[in-house]
Formats: structure tokens, C-alpha cells, sequence
């Protein structure tokens, strides 16, 4: 199956429709509370969340023997918090930094989960295989029941994001601050915490467990490269998000052997790769042309105010002088001289320039200018 | 005339990692006053300020506002913090700062509308920022961030304002600026407790100071006790400061 057969097919097949929408929904909800989590300098605290979820999965199988995939996500939720309050109690009650504490956590419980599912696949059960898609992910599993669950989590954490915009954002920005205004700062952080830690779970089944933290962080990195605003660069990191999810689902549904989730992270890395390039304001292309344009403009001035120094020793400002001269100034070029001419601040006569009167005062007033800042 | 206590901290002790920080502090700040608190470099006046908040748990101590407890009397106090203790890349614009000094009177989930925009406007022109309200906030020059700080708590409209060193990296122009702002609170009756590192400008700016360095050293009138005796009593060496006497 190739593209533009998947696309033909996402209209009439029912399975790939469902998964379609399920790694947008996951995307967008990703993206969303990415931001969050992005904005805080937690990055690292996905990833561990997302780990951490692994013996969840596997207990909860341990215990029920099902598969379906609704009560092994409870296990998960109920680790990942686990693992996230572990975390938490271990910065404030000891003196361990917060990347040892989310390294420890990471590890340890990843390490235990690995354990229980080598230990389960040597189980004599029929019913065993299969749970190692957690690990990276199958969005061909998701059925409309996982689906459904994650609209209705993500309609509820967008509810929730709305209705706490402003303490989250004050939070986001100021936690000090928010405290002092009088805000219990525990209890939006719990919140928002609680909410990263049901995005991650929602997307184990379809990007995996070691892959899930990216999945969290690409699209938020991405959309602060486009915009200034909270608000705006949480609908783009949505998008951002939604979009991978699809383009994923796409290419490694056409190419059969791919699996989904590194295939949508994959999507999302390529967004982050060009935002950081291509964004106007803080793109790096950006960014060197806006500081070659700088430094061109910066040289032509200095030049300028040099000739004005020549030119102010005269009565007449436009009184010719020698190129020549000019060679002792460091840095000068004949094309400088060119794009002087250009601009209409010097004219040149075979081996001589004078200053235009356009010229005398715009290098005027960049002397005065410079006087002033001193 | 009887003056009100605005500020009372009873034994306040403060430790990070067991190590304590401050030490049984004492302090009493009468109502309109602008106060310094001054000492050396980790003597403890963020601390001291964040544990008056409650931003920091102390070990011992209290404290009151206006013969209250401080939760109880939140709304009368603002704070500008320490401007480093922020990221300045956050995707937000000058005036949305400005505005959250409104969030705590607005209370959990109402939103801030016209009114709100109306007084953060005015703050930020009393700071002299109006021109630059939609920038966003990493690209302002540290002293604008320091007014944009500055305005925020003078939207919260409070009777103490609480600023951990408000002149740090500003010019004197900025300089100049703020404390006519800080004198006009004074005058208005507010009181203002300042962090300030600046020993020759303490006899210029302020009228109460008080001394610390883990302890609390002195506090009073500076006429009275901004001496050579307690700078070096503060800063372990013999300071010498030209004091108006
Ligand atoms: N979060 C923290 N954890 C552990 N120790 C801390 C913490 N914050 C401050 N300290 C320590 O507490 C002491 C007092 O710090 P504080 O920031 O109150 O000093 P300061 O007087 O404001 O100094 P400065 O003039 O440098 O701002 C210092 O020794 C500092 O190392
Ligand atoms: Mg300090």
C-alpha cells in the first residue's frame, strides 16, 4: 500500500480511521500539556513518568490476566504516579538534585518492568504475547474503545487548561510569586502533573514507552519557535502534535514493516529540526541573516563616519579626496564603496569619492548619535 | 504619634538542610516607612523577605501584619522578587505580566478583563514602560524587566510592598526612577521594605534600616543606627561610609 492509497482507504476502512484519529487526538493532547512540561524545564520528568509506567502494565496483567488494553493503562496511571510522587518526595525530603531523583526513578522502576515482562513471556500462557508493544508502541492495536478514551481525556484536560489558564501560566512563569498572591501553588502543580502523567500513559499503547517523553516534548519545542504567546504556542504545539500523529500513522501503515511510534516521533523531530531553523525571530537561518545584515549595515556606517571625518576638515563637505586615503581604514572594501554609491551617500569619480549631502548628514547625525550614547 | 506596626517577625528561624540561615530574628517595622535591609552577599535577606511570605517554611517563628496572621492578610502585601529568579523566555508580553499582580484579588478561575488590563496599563506607565507593553519580555533590557517587575506589584495596590534588591543592574536613570516611585508609596503611607546592596545610598533613599547577617544586627531609624559600629558588626570589616550625620 503506498500514500495515496492509505489516504483513499482513510475514507472507506473503519480500522484505519480509528487509528487515524487516535494518534491525532494523542498528538494534540501531547503537544498541549507538552508545553507545560516544556515551559517548566521538565523535560527530563516525561521520560521518567513514561518508564516508570512500564510495571504498572505488567502487574496489572499479572493480576487480571486480561489484555485489555483499558485496565493494563490503569496499572500504568497508577505507577506512573507512583513513580512521579517517588519523585517528588525524594527532591524535597532529600538533599538529591531533581536529574538524580528522575534518573533513579527512571531506572529503577524501567528496570523492574523489563524484569516482570521477561518473566511473563516465560509464563506457559497463550495469552502472554503482545504486551512488549508498550515498549515501542503499535497504533494498528488501537481499537475505537482506546479511542474513545483518549477524546474524552483530552476534551477534560482541555476543560481543565481553560478553565486554570491564568493560575497555570502564573505558575508556568512565577511559582515564588503565586504563592504569594495567595494561590495553593501544590495544588495546580498536582494538577498539571497529574495531567502530563495521562497523556503519557494514553500514548504507551501507540508510541511506547521509550519514545513517549519525545513524543511529549517535539511539538511544544517546535511551536515556542513560532510565537511569543502561551496560548498560541500551546494551539501550535497541538497541531504540531496532531500532525505528526497522522503523517505517522501514514507512512508506517503504507510501509508495512515500520513500526508507528518511531515513525511519529519521528515526523515530530523533523518539525522541531525545521522550526529551529526556518522559524522567523529565533530561527537560526533567521538569526544569521538578521546578523550578516547587522554587520554589513555596522560597516558601512563605520566607513561612513570615517569619510565624514575626512570630509569635515574642508569647507565644502563634497570637496573630492582620493580612494586611496581610504585604504588605511581597517576593513574597507571595494564593495563597500559600492553599496555607498547605491545608497546615494557618496558619489565616485574615477579615483576620487565626495560625500553627497544626503550622505554628510546621515553620517552627521550617526556622529551625533554615537556622541550621545557615550 | 503612636505609630502602627505594620511588620512583626517573633524568633523566626529559618534553615536550608539543617543549616540554618537566620537566626532567631526579631523585627519590628513601623507603618510607612522605607525601609533597607542590608548584610553581605548570603546573610540571608532573600531568605528573610521569602520566609515573611511564606514562600519558605520556617522552622520557628511567626508572623504578623497589622496584628494579624500573614495568610490572613495577603491582599495588603506585594512582592518583587529577585529578578534572576525568573525565566525571562517565557512566551508572554510585558503588559500580561504586569497583569498577573492582578490575579491574586481576582482570586481562583475568574479572568482578568478590562479593568485589570486598565490598571496594568497604568502601572506600567508610572514605571515609564507604557511604550514597550506588547514586547515580549526577553527582549527588554534588564532594567526594563526590573521596572515590568516593579509595576506588577504596584497593580497589586497592596499597603507593604516587599522588593528583593529592585536596583540590581539598572542604570541610574532606572535608578532614579524607582526610588521616586518607592518615595511616592512612602508618602502615600505605604511601607516598603527594600534588599539593598548600595551602602552609600542607604542615608539618601531610606529612613529605616535594618542590619543582617544570619542574626538580625540592628534595625531602626537610619539617623540613629547606620554607623561604622554596625556595618562592621554586619560585614566583618571596618566599613567605612560617608554618613550623613
Ligand atoms: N534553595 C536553597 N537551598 C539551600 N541553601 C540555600 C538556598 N537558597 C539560599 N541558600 C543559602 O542560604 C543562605 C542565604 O541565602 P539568601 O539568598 O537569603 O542570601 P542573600 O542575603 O539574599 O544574598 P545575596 O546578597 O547574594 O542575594 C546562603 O548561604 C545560601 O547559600
Ligand atoms: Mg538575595
Amino acid at each position: 500500500m503506498n500514500i495515496t492509497e492509505y489516504f483513499e482507504l482513510l475514507f472507506t476502512d473503519y480500522t484505519l480511521r480509528t487509528i487515524t484519529l487516535g494518534t491525532a487526538v494523542l498528538g494534540a493532547i501531547c503537544g498541549m500539556l507538552g508545553s507545560f512540561a516544556v515551559l517548566r524545564k521538565q523535560s527530563l520528568l516525561g521520560d521518567a513518568i513514561s518508564h516508570a509506567a512500564l510495571p504498572g502494565i505488567a502487574i496489572a496483567f499479572l493480576i487480571t490476566g486480561t489484555k485489555d488494553s483499558n485496565i493494563l493503562l490503569l496499572g500504568a496511571l497508577i505507577s506512573g504516579l507512583v513513580g512521579t510522587f517517588w519523585i517528588r518526595g525524594m527532591i524535597t525530603k532529600t538533599h538529591l538534585k531533581s536529574d538524580t531523583a528522575l534518573g533513579l526513578v527512571l531506572s529503577l522502576f524501567f528496570g523492574f518492568g523489563m524484569l516482570l515482562l521477561t518473566f511473563i513471556q516465560k509464563q506457559p500462557n497463550a495469552n502472554q504475547a503482545g504486551l512488549d508493544k508498550y515498549l515501542f508502541g503499535q497504533a494498528a492495536t488501537l481499537v475505537e474503545s482506546d479511542v474513545r478514551l483518549m477524546v474524552i481525556v483530552t476534551g477534560i484536560a482541555l476543560f481543565i487548561m481553560l478553565l486554570f489558564w491564568k493560575e497555570f501560566k502564573l505558575l508556568l512563569f512565577d511559582a515564588d510569586y503565586t504563592k504569594t498572591l495567595g494561590f495553593n501553588t501544590k495544588l495546580i502543580d498536582v494538577l498539571i502533573t497529574f495531567f502530563i502523567v495521562l497523556a503519557i500513559v494514553l500514548g504507551l499503547q501507540t508510541v511506547g514507552v521509550v519514545l513517549m517523553s519525545a513524543m511529549l516534548l517535539a511539538p511544544a519545542a517546535a511551536a515556542r519557535q513560532w510565537t511569543n504567546n502561551l496560548g498560541t504556542m500551546v494551539f501550535l504545539a497541538a497541531i504540531f502534535g496532531a500532525f505528526s500523529g497522522v503523517v505517522g500513522t501514514a507512512v508506517s501503515a503504507s510501509q508495512n514493516n515500520l513500526s508507528t511510534g518511531p515513525v511519529i516521533v519521528l515526523i515530530a523531530a523533523v518539525f522541531v529540526l525545521f522550526s529551529f531553523i526556518f522559524s522567523p525571530g529565533r530561527g537560526l537561518l533567521f538569526r544569521e541573516i538578521r546578523f550578516r545584515q547587522n554587520r554589513r549595515d555596522l560597516h558601512l556606517k563605520k566607513t561612513l563616519q570615517f569619510m565624514y571625518g575626512i570630509a569635515k576638515t574642508h569647507e565644502n563637505s563634497s570637496h573630492p579626496h582620493a580612494i586611496r586615503i581610504l585604504n588605511n581604514f581597517h576593513g574597507f572594501t571595494k564593495g563597500t564603496l559600492r553599496k555607498l554609491e547605491e545608497k546615494e551617500w557618496i558619489e565616485i569619480s574615477g579615483q576620487q569619492w565626495s560625500l553627497t549631502s544626503e550622505g554628510f548628514t546621515e553620517a552627521r547625525d550617526l556622529y551625533n548619535q554615537q556622541k550621545k550614547d557615550e | 504619634m503612636e505609630q502602627k506596626i505594620a511588620i512583626k517577625v517573633d524568633d523566626l528561624t529559618v534553615a536550608y538542610n539543617y543549616k540554618p540561615v537566620l537566626w532567631d530574628i526579631d523585627l519590628m517595622v513601623p507603618e510607612g516607612v522605607l525601609m533597607a535591609i542590608v548584610g553581605p552577599n548570603g546573610a540571608g535577606k532573600s531568605t528573610l523577605i521569602k520566609a515573611i511570605l511564606g514562600i519558605i517554611k520556617p522552622i520557628a517563628g511567626s508572623v504578623t501584619i497589622y496584628d494579624k496572621p500573614y495568610n490572613k492578610q495577603r491582599k495588603l502585601v506585594a512582592y518583587v522578587p529577585q529578578k534572576g529568579s525568573v525565566d525571562w523566555d517565557f512566551p508572554t508580553t510585558a503588559v500580561d505580566v504586569v497583569m498577573m499582580g492582578t490575579y491574586g484579588k481576582l482570586g481562583w478561575i475568574k479572568r482578568p478583563g478590562q479593568k485589570e488590563k486598565k490598571a496594568a496599563l497604568e502601572a506600567l506607565e508610572k514605571v515609564g514602560m507604557l511604550a514597550f507593553k506588547n514586547r515580549q519580555i526577553s527582549q527588554l533590557s534588564g532594567g526594563q524587566q526590573q521596572r515590568v517587575f516593579l509595576a506588577r506589584a504596584l497593580v497589586q495596590n497592596a499597603a507593604i510592598y516587599f522588593m528583593d534588591e529592585p536596583f540590581q543592574g539598572v542604570d541610574a536613570t532606572t535608578e532614579i526612577a524607582i526610588i521616586n516611585i518607592l518615595k511616592e508609596l512612602r508618602k502615600a503611607g505605604k511601607t516598603v521594605v527594600v534588599v539593598h546592596h548600595d551602602l552609600q545610598t542607604v542615608p539618601e533613599y531610606f529612613d529605616w534600616v535594618t542590619f543582617l547577617n544570619v542574626k538580625k544586627i540592628a534595625t531602626g531609624p537610619v539617623k540613629e543606627i547606620f554607623n561604622d559600629d554596625n556595618l562592621t558588626k554586619t560585614y566583618g570589616i571596618n566599613y567605612k561610609v560617608a554618613v550623613n550625620k
